[in-house]
C-alpha cells in the first residue's frame, strides 16, 4: 500500500483530527463523550467533557464567526483578528498571554475557518483557572495599536506566500473555490486575497471584534480531569460576568442555481505530473435537513476511501490508469459543502485518458448502484471508526465545537452512529443520482507548464 | 485543501493542531510500564489502558534505508510499501480487504535507521490482526501486480518532488554535507534505483534485516501481560533469529559555512540553516535542548519568533531544532521570507545565533524554559499510538524503563552555567551553512569551506 497509507492511517486515533476534518466523519456515540451542557445567564454555552484519566485539562473557546461573515472587501479579517488576539489587554500586556501559557508548561494555538474561529490551550489541571482568566479577559479586553498590528499584517502576508504563493496546488484550490461558489462567501479564501489583506488595519480588526466577539456568540468547551461542578463556578466567575450584547444574525448571500459546468487549469513549472479534481456542490448537515449527508458519507466510504474502494480497485489495481484515485466529502459546514473526486494518472498515462476513465466509472457506478453488502461493510467500518475516535481525547471538543458552530446540536452528534446505521443501499443509490450534477461542478487540472 | 488556518503552525503536525490530552492514569508513570517477555523470548514494553477496546502495537527493526545496498537505494522503503500487499493465501486485494473489513490498521515505514511498523486494532479482532501482521512479515507474496503498481506510484512521487523547492533544499544539504555517506542518499531512492529493484531484492532485505535480534516492540491498550505474552509470539513467530550485522560509521559533514542559492521563481524564499549538533546520548543534551528552546524552540516566546516574526513581521514560521540521527547530529533552523527581505531575516538569525553563543540565556529565560519543558512533557501522550511511539523511542535510545520518572530531573539538574557553556560550545555562526530556494535580493553566494 502506498498512496493510500495516509487515508488508512486516519483510522488510527492519533491522527483522528484529519478524519473528521477531511472526511467529515463524526464518529460519536452518546456514551462516548457524554458531555454536560449548560448555559450561563449571559447566553454563553458551556460544554464539559470530564475525563479523569489524566491531570490535564484543555480549554477551547469557539466563536460563531468566520471568514464567510466578513464585510465585502475585507477578506482575511477574521483570520487577521485571530492573529491579533495574541496581543495584549489592559490586564495582560502584549506577549504576556503566550509567555504565561508557556511558562506554565502549557500549549496553545488558534484557528480560523469560514464558519468559526477557535482558541485553545492545554495545561496541567491546576492551571485551568489561569487560562480561563486569560481567555475570558481577551474576549472583550483586546487592545490594538498600529505598532503591533502592522508587523502582524506582514506576518499574515508571509503566511499567504507560504501557503499559496509558493504552492501551485493551493493556487488551483483557491480558484476552484472561487469558481465553485458563484455568489456565496465560501468563494473567498479564509486567509484573504493579498490586496485586501494589505488594506486590513487596526480599525477593521477592532470593528470585527466588537461586532462578533461576545459571550452569547461563543461556546466554551472544557475537556479533561475536571468535573462540571468545578467548571461551573469558574465559568461563572470569568465568563459569566461579561455582559451579553447584540450580535448580528449570520446572513450570507446564497447561491443562485448553477447552470453550467466549470473547468479551471493551473500550469506550473513546479509541477511535473498532472492531477485532476472534480468537485460537485453538495448539501451540509444543516442545508440538507434530511438523511442525505449520512447517505453521502456511506457513498464516499464505498466508492472512494481506501485501497479496496470501487474507484481504486478498478482504476488503480485492475487497469493501472491511476496511481491514486478516490473521493472525499465533509458535511460539516454552515452552508453548502462539496463532494470531491480526484485522480492522479499512472506515469505514462495521459491526463485526458484518466479523466475519461474516471467519468466513465462514475457513470458505471450510477448505473449499477451499491449493494446491500457494500453498505453493510461500510457501516461496520464507520461504526468502528467511532470507537477509534475515543482513543484521541482531542476528538470530542473538536467535533462538538464544529457541530455547534455550524447549526447543529450535541444531540445530532450523539445520534451519528444511529443515523449512519439507518442508511440503506436504496438511500445511497438515490442520493448519488442527484449529487453528480455536472452543471454544479468544477473540474480542476494541475498540469506541468509545458503540457498542452 | 486548506480548511483551517492556524496562528502558529511551526513544527506542528496536523494532530497537534488539536490539543493533547493524556489517555491514561495519572500521567504516564515509570511504574506503569512493564516489560513483558513471551515464552519464545520476544520482549515488549507495555502500558495497559483499558478505557477503550483498542490495542496499539509499534515495532522497529534496526537498519532502515541505511542498509540499502549500494545502487539499490530505496529498497527498504519499497519493502515497507509492498509487504502489506498480499501474503500467504491472500492476494493484495484480499489482504487489504481483510484489514479493511475488520477495521485493522497495519502500516510499515522505512526511516534512515529503522524499518518500523504499526498495528492498531479493536480488541475483538486482535487474533486476526496478529495473524495478518505475522503473515506480512514472514510470508509476503510480492506478486507482480502490486509490486509494479507500487513501483509506479513510488516513481511518480519521486519524480514529482524533483521540482519542489523544499525538496531541492534537502537534497542540496545532503549532497553538501554527506556526499559519500549513506546519510547523503535519498531515503526512498531515485526513479532509476527504484526501477532496478527486483523481487529478489525485496526478499533479501527481509532475510537480512527482519529478525528477532534487531526487533523492538511496544504495546499500549486494552491488554494485560498474560494476554500479551502469547500475542507477541503470534505476531513475530517464524522470524529469523539473527539479522545480518551492519555498522553505520560516523558521518562528519564534508563542508562548513557557506551560502548556497537555488534559483526559483517563487515569491517567498525558503531558507535552511545547518551546523553540527549534539548527540542524544551526550551529557550536555538536556542543556542543549533548554538553550534551543530559548533560541528557537516551539513556544511562541522564543527569541527567533519574537525578533523575526513579532517585531519585524518577516516570517510566518521561524524556528530552530535538532536533528538526532545517530551518527550525524545536526542543529538546524528554517525561515521563509519574501524575496526582498531574506537578507533581513538572515541577518537577524545570525545575530541571534551569535548573541546566544556569546551571552547565553538570561536567568529568567532559563527558568521559563525549564518550567515549559518539564510542564509540557505529559501533554504529548495524546493517544495509545502516541504513547506506544514514546515507549518505542525510549527503548531505541536506551533511555531506560524509568525514563519517564527521571526525565524532568535531568532537565532540573542543568545549571545556568551549564547552559551558557553549552550555548558557547554549540552555536557557531561561522559554521552555519545557509541554503536558500527562491530569488532572494541582496544575498551573496559564498562557497562552503571543505572540512
Amino acid at each position: 500500500m502506498y498512496f493510500f497509507k495516509i487515508l488508512i492511517s486516519f483510522r488510527n486515533g492519533s491522527v483522528f483530527a484529519a478524519l473528521f476534518t477531511l472526511l467529515g466523519i463524526l464518529p460519536v456515540r452518546a456514551e462516548v463523550f457524554n458531555p454536560d451542557v449548560f448555559t450561563l445567564d449571559n447566553g454563553m454555552q458551556v460544554v464539559v467533557i470530564p475525563n479523569h484519566r489524566a491531570p490535564i485539562v484543555s480549554q477551547m473557546v469557539w466563536y460563531r464567526v468566520g471568514a464567510a461573515d466578513e464585510s465585502l472587501g475585507e477578506s482575511g479579517n477574521a483570520h487577521f483578528l485571530e492573529h491579533l488576539m495574541f496581543q495584549g489587554t489592559e490586564k495582560f500586556k502584549s506577549g504576556e498571554f503566550s509567555s504565561l501559557v508557556a511558562k506554565n508548561g502549557g500549549q496553545e494555538n488558534a484557528f480560523t475557518s469560514w464558519d468559526y474561529t477557535a482558541y485553545h490551550q492545554t495545561v496541567a489541571r491546576d492551571r485551568l483557572e489561569m487560562v480561563m482568566e486569560l481567555e475570558a479577559d481577551r474576549m472583550t479586553g483586546l487592545i490594538l495599536d498600529d505598532k503591533a498590528v502592522l508587523p502582524e499584517r506582514e506576518v499574515v502576508r508571509e503566511e499567504r506566500r507560504s501557503r499559496v504563493g509558493n504552492s501551485p496546488g493551493a493556487q488551483l484550490g483557491e480558484v476552484m473555490r472561487a469558481t465553485q461558489f458563484l455568489n456565496h462567501p465560501y468563494r473567498i479564501p479564509i486567509i484573504g486575497w493579498d490586496h485586501e489583506i494589505e488594506a486590513l488595519n487596526t480599525e477593521t480588526a477592532l470593528k470585527f471584534y466588537r461586532k462578533w466577539y461576545a459571550p452569547n456568540n461563543a461556546v466554551l468547551i472544557i475537556t479533561g480531569d475536571v468535573t462540571t461542578e468545578e467548571v461551573k463556578p469558574l465559568a461563572q466567575k470569568y465568563y459569566g460576568v461579561i455582559p451579553a450584547k447584540d450580535v448580528p444574525e449570520r446572513i450570507r448571500v446564497s447561491e443562485p442555481p448553477q447552470l453550467a459546468a466549470r473547468r479551471v487549469v493551473k500550469k506550473s513549472k513546479l509541477i511535473n505530473s498532472p492531477s485532476l479534481t472534480v468537485r460537485y456542490l453538495a448539501p451540509s448537515y444543516r442545508t440538507a435537513g434530511d438523511n442525505t449527508p449520512y447517505a453521502l458519507q456511506v457513498l464516499d466510504e464505498i466508492i472512494g476511501s481506501g485501497p479496496t474502494s470501487r474507484l481504486y480497485k478498478k482504476l488503480a489495481v485492475a487497469e493501472k490508469t491511476a496511481a491514486s484515485v478516490g473521493s472525499s466529502y465533509s458535511p460539516t459546514a454552515y452552508d453548502l459543502s462539496t463532494f470531491t473526486l480526484y485522480i492522479s494518472p499512472s506515469p505514462g498515462v495521459n491526463i485526458e485518458i484518466a479523466e475519461k476513465r474516471l467519468r466513465e466509472e462514475l457513470v458505471d457506478i450510477l448505473k449499477t448502484g451499491v449493494s446491500e453488502e457494500e453498505v453493510t461493510k461500510a457501516k461496520t467500518r464507520m461504526a468502528d471508526a467511532a470507537v477509534f475516535a475515543r482513543d484521541s481525547l482531542s476528538a470530542a471538543p473538536n467535533i462538538i465545537g464544529r457541530a455547534l458552530m455550524t447549526g447543529r446540536t450535541v444531540d445530532d452528534i450523539e445520534a451519528w452512529p444511529d443515523r449512519i446505521a439507518a442508511v440503506t443501499a436504496e438511500d445511497v443509490n438515490k442520493v448519488m443520482q442527484t449529487i453528480f450534477n455536472d452543471n454544479q461542478s468544477v473540474t480542476g487540472l494541475l498540469l506541468p507548464e509545458e503540457t498542452e | 485543501m486548506i480548511f483551517l488556518i492556524n496562528k502558529h503552525t511551526f513544527f506542528k503536525s496536523l494532530s497537534c493542531l488539536m490539543f493533547g490530552l493524556i489517555l491514561f492514569s495519572h500521567t504516564l508513570r515509570a511504574e506503569d510500564i512493564v516489560e513483558v517477555k513471551s515464552a519464545e523470548g520476544v520482549k515488549a514494553w507495555l502500558v495497559e489502558d483499558h478505557s477503550n477496546p483498542i490495542i496499539s502495537i509499534k515495532f522497529a527493526f534496526s537498519g532502515g534505508s541505511s542498509v540499502d545496498p549500494e545502487g539499490k537505494e530505496g529498497l527498504a522503503n519499497f519493502v515497507a510499501a509492498t509487504i502489506d500487499e498480499g501474503s500467504g493465501d491472500l492476494d493484495s486485494q484480499n489482504f487489504q480487504g481483510r484489514l479493511n473489513d475488520l477495521s485493522i490498521s497495519l502500516s510499515f515505514d522505512a526511516g534512515r535507521e529503522f524499518f518500523s511498523g504499526e498495528l492498531v486494532t479493536l480488541k475483538r479482532n486482535h487474533a486476526e490482526a496478529l495473524r495478518l501482521l505475522n503473515q506480512a512479515l514472514t510470508a509476503p507474496r510480492f506478486d507482480q501486480e502490486p509490486v509494479e503498481r507500487i513501483r509506479s506510484q513510488i516513481s511518480l512521487s519521486l519524480s514529482r518532488r524533483i521540482d519542489d523547492p523544499s525538496y531541492k533544499i534537502q537534497k542540496m544539504f545532503r549532497n553538501l554535507y554527506y556526499p559519500t555517506h549513506v546519510y547523503g542518499r535519498p531515503n526512498d531512492g531515485t526513479v532509476e534505483s527504484v526501477a532496478a529493484l527486483t523481487v529478489t531484492d525485496l526478499q533479501s532485505y527481509l532475510k537480512d534485516n527482519i529478525a528477532l535480534d534487531n526487533l523492538t516492540v511496544s504495546v499500549v491498550g486494552d491488554v494485560n501481560p498474560d494476554e500479551l505474552r502469547p500475542m507477541l509470539n503470534r505476531a513475530f513467530q517464524g522470524l529469523r533469529s539473527k539479522a545480518k550485522p551492519f555498522r553505520i560509521t560516523g558521518a562528519k559533514p564534508k563542508v562548513s559555512g557557506g551560502v548556497v542559492i537555488i534559483k526559483e521563481v517563487i515569491p517567498q524564499s525558503e531558507v535552511l540553516l545547518v551546523q553540527p549538533g549534539i548527540s542524544r546520548d551526550d551529557p550536555d543534551y538536556y542543556a542543549a535542548i533548554l538553550v534551543n528552546q530559548i533560541l528557537g524552540g516551539g513556544s511562541f516566546s522564543s527569541r527567533l519568533y519574537q525578533e523575526i516574526r513579532e517585531k519585524e513581521g518577516l516570517a510566518y514560521s521561524v524556528g530552530s531544532y535538532f536533528s538526532l540521527l545517530d551518527q550525524a547530529p545536526l542543529l538546524m533552523a528554517s525561515v521563509a521570507t519574501q524575496n526582498d527581505r531574506v537578507s533581513d531575516s538572515l541577518r537577524i538569525m545570525r545575530e541571534q545565533w551569535r548573541l546566544m553563543a556569546e551571552e547565553g540565556p538570561t536567568e529568567q529565560e532559563f527558568a521559563d524554559a525549564k518550567t515549559y519543558l518539564t510542564g509540557s512533557f505529559p501533554l504529548s501522550f495524546t493517544s495509545t499510538g502516541r504513547v506506544a511511539n514514546i515507549l518505542l523511542a525510549m527503548q531505541l535510545n536506551d533511555l531506560g524503563i524509568n525514563y519517564l520518572h527521571n526525565r524532568n530531573s535531568y532537565i532540573e539538574a542543568v545549571t545556568l552555567d551549564d547552559a551558557r557553556r553549552v550555548a558557547k560550545e554549540l552555536y557557531n555562526v561561522e559554521a552555519l551553512t545557509v541554503i536558500i530556494a527562491g530569488d532572494p535580493v541582496g544575498v551573496e553566494e559564498v562557497e562552503p569551506i571543505p572540512n
